[in-house]
């Protein structure tokens, strides 16, 4: 198992969004989380991805808690939140080379070259990202999943939010193409899409 | 993870260099307040050359506070700082990239800065290179201290205030060192035991700021 959530519960305030939640996640496996708005999917995302600490129970990546991990566990991981961390003052190539620096991963202007392309947003490569539309922001978040070969661990909050039918075929081909290669990902959407994998779990928040 | 520092640091120059109207700002307020105690006060040599130091560094402050909110807000508001937190670099090294680059585009040019709007109140050059040395010393703590109250008050509606109200108290005694090193040197007396002193603030604030940064910028995520 790459990923384990034992016993996890989530507060917001005094809300408490979900208790007793239990997921296991392997290798080509992915996790969909669903449930209607304000059920807890984004709280589950950020809690898996260290951002917050659970009310109840642990994380575990590759048996060990990723409370311990820290920096080792976000090595592991790529995470595309509702905020799309595009600065407006720098343009689409910035903003991928700088999301990827964060990530430790040195890229070549010729590789970045190419995943926007694959995005869609090679005219725009080099324009400031203020003047670019909402779904192509999405895009320019999302384009480093086309680099991100290595990193085993995908967690996508709406990452269709905003994309064209297009766009989201890419997307869609990213996620088969990283559970191919043996990767994990969990993800929400509102959308129906089909995503080719050898299992699919859903949890499904707010029942 | 001196890559790390390095990247993180240009980053936020060049970003810097995008909203060039935000670094002038500062810069352009702390002119203009220099520049009018002289005309509001009336042009007494004796007078103004006593009150150049607390002038000058009093503005130089209040200055780098007003630049303080822009540290983590636009980080914060867009989602990068989310994406910091769970970054392959330490937090830390983020948190002090970003420290550095605020100071050179604060603390640097006030500093620069100042020799110049000082002869306005005709210090003598012994003070105004002593001025300058205490800004030098003086405007990273300003930074690496504004750095725990502009985390601490993350999200925070009227933020602004309660960053003044944090932070303040912790630069009272770097204000005080500082103008008073320049006070000593215009009465013909050595600066160095308030700049040693201010060193000591440095050394401080350099092993304990990031440190309380970080601490509370994942407070503010969790």
């Amino acid at each position: 198992m790459m990923l384990e959530a034992r016993d996890l519960a989530c507060e917001r305030g005094d809300l408490r969004l979900f208790s007793g939640l239990e997921f296991a996640l392997g290798a080509g496996e992915l996790l969909w989380v669903r449930g209607p708005n304000g059920s807890g999917k984004t709280s589950l995302l950020r809690l898996v991805a260290g951002l917050s600490r659970p009310a109840a129970g642990t994380i575990h990546w590759r048996g060990e808690d990723i409370r311990a991990l820290a920096e080792e566990y976000a090595r592991e991981l790529l995470f595309v939140g509702h905020a799309n961390a595009v600065k407006e003052e720098f343009s689409a190539d910035e903003n991928l080379a700088v999301s990827l620096e964060l990530a430790g991963r040195r890229s070549s202007a010729a590789e970045r070259a190419g995943a926007l392309e694959r995005l869609g947003l090679a005219a725009r490569a080099r324009l400031p990202s203020r003047y670019l539309s909402q779904g192509q922001k999405r895009r320019v978040a999302l384009a480093r999943l086309c680099l991100a070969a290595d990193v085993p661990l995908w967690i996508l909050d709406e990452p269709f939010a905003a994309l064209d039918a297009h766009a989201l075929d890419t997307v869609v081909g990213l996620v088969d193409a990283h559970l191919a290669r043996g990767g994990a990902a969990i993800l929400t959407t509102h959308q129906e899409v089909t995503i080719a994998t050898r299992a699919r779990f859903t949890i499904a928040l707010g029942d | 993870m001196l890559g790390g520092l390095k990247a993180i640091v240009a980053r936020d120059l060049r970003l810097s260099m995008r909203r060039r109207g935000d670094v002038l700002n500062h810069l352009v307020f702390f002119v203009i307040v220099v520049t009018l105690f002289p005309l509001g006060v009336g042009a007494e040599p004796n007078l103004l050359r006593a009150m150049a130091p607390g002038i000058l560094w009093v503005a130089a402050l209040l200055a780098a506070m007003l630049s303080l909110q822009r540290l983590f807000a636009a980080d914060f508001a867009d989602g990068t700082l989310e994406q910091m937190l769970i970054s392959a670099q330490p937090l830390g090294v983020i948190v002090v990239g970003k420290m550095i680059a605020h100071w050179m585009v604060s603390g640097l040019p006030l500093t620069l800065l100042a020799p110049v709007l000082g002869v306005q109140f005709d210090l003598p050059q012994a003070a105004l290179v002593t001025l300058v040395l205490s800004l030098g010393i003086g405007t990273p703590v300003l930074s690496l201290i504004g750095g725990v109250g502009a985390a601490l008050t993350l999200g925070v509606r009227g933020g602004g205030v309660l960053l003044a109200l944090l932070v303040l108290p912790l630069y009272v005694p770097v204000l005080i060192f500082g103008a008073g090193a320049v006070v000593e040197v215009s009465s013909g007396m050595s600066a160095a035991p308030h700049l040693s002193l201010l060193g000591a603030f440095l050394a401080i604030s350099c092993a304990v700021a990031p440190w309380a940064t970080c601490a509370a910028l994942r407070v503010a995520y969790d």
